[in-house]
């Protein structure tokens, strides 16, 4: 059943983080904004999602359908990875430290804050 | 109506892309489920980071792939069986609990999944020289 609910979670998250990116990626110019809008939602997102679990405030089947399906496809370590190489690559040392320390601060900070304030 | 089928095709093969690497993933994670160290995120985001560099920097591997498979293969089942948000809440949530144990995963995600995508990257360039 949650493999299912993990599935058709994986389906929209996918989907959703495709059109981010053919909307708002700019690849010629190492301007990934469409993956780090959705890294870092993503990431909120989940935060949310496991203090609401944790307070038994959603069920284990919405985690499993929000949380592991639709975050954990909507966010992406691999196209980040591969974003971060080509900018390393071609010289881009600057884009590239910028966008890895600004999609994990910022990601992270928030999260901390969801999970100490909520 | 042909518009219609050619425009929602790549949206319906990044999904099924979706659905077969968010099941992997869940799948993996329910295999490596032991001990305080989430393995399985972190092997799913080495391996993710190694299969997509090798397909993105590999001209004739790709010229070889149709499009379409490779927006289903890179975009939908790479993309979403590698996942940022459990890399960011999984590192808060140990960091927060046990610090050791949580910069320890936090470094093995950051510093394996460049080496990894480093990795890719040489074997895609050796392989395209080699075909």
């Amino acid at each position: 059943m949650n493999l299912i609910l993990v599935s058709l979670g994986g389906f929209f998250g996918a989907i959703t983080r495709y059109l981010m990116g053919v909307k708002f990626n700019q690849p010629q110019n190492y301007k990934p904004y469409g993956t780090w809008i959705a890294n870092i939602l993503g990431s909120i997102l989940l935060g949310l999602m496991l203090v609401f679990l944790g307070n038994e405030q959603i069920s284990s089947q919405l985690w499993a359908l929000l949380g592991v399906g639709f975050c954990g496809s909507f966010t992406t370590f691999s196209t980040f990875g591969v974003e971060t190489l080509s900018m390393v690559i071609d010289g881009q040392y600057k884009k590239a430290t910028l966008y890895v320390i600004s999609s994990i601060f910022l990601s992270m900070l928030i999260v901390w804050c969801i999970i100490i304030l909520l | 109506m042909s518009i219609t089928v050619s425009r929602m095709l790549p949206i319906l093969l990044v999904g099924l892309g979706g659905v077969l690497g968010s099941s992997s993933r869940y799948g993996l994670a329910l295999l490596f489920d032991v001990g305080d160290l989430p393995v399985a995120t972190i092997l799913v985001n080495w391996l993710g980071c190694f299969l997509l560099t090798y397909l993105t920097f590999n001209p004739r591997l790709k010229s070889k792939i149709p499009t379409h498979l490779l927006l289903l293969i890179n975009t939908g089942f790479i993309g979403s069986f590698t996942t940022f948000s459990t890399f960011t809440v999984e590192s808060i949530t140990l960091l927060t609990s046990k610090p050791l144990l949580g910069l320890i995963y936090f470094f093995l995600q950051l510093t394996g999944g460049f080496l990894c995508c480093l990795f890719g990257y040489s074997l895609a360039i050796r392989g395209d020289r080699a075909l």
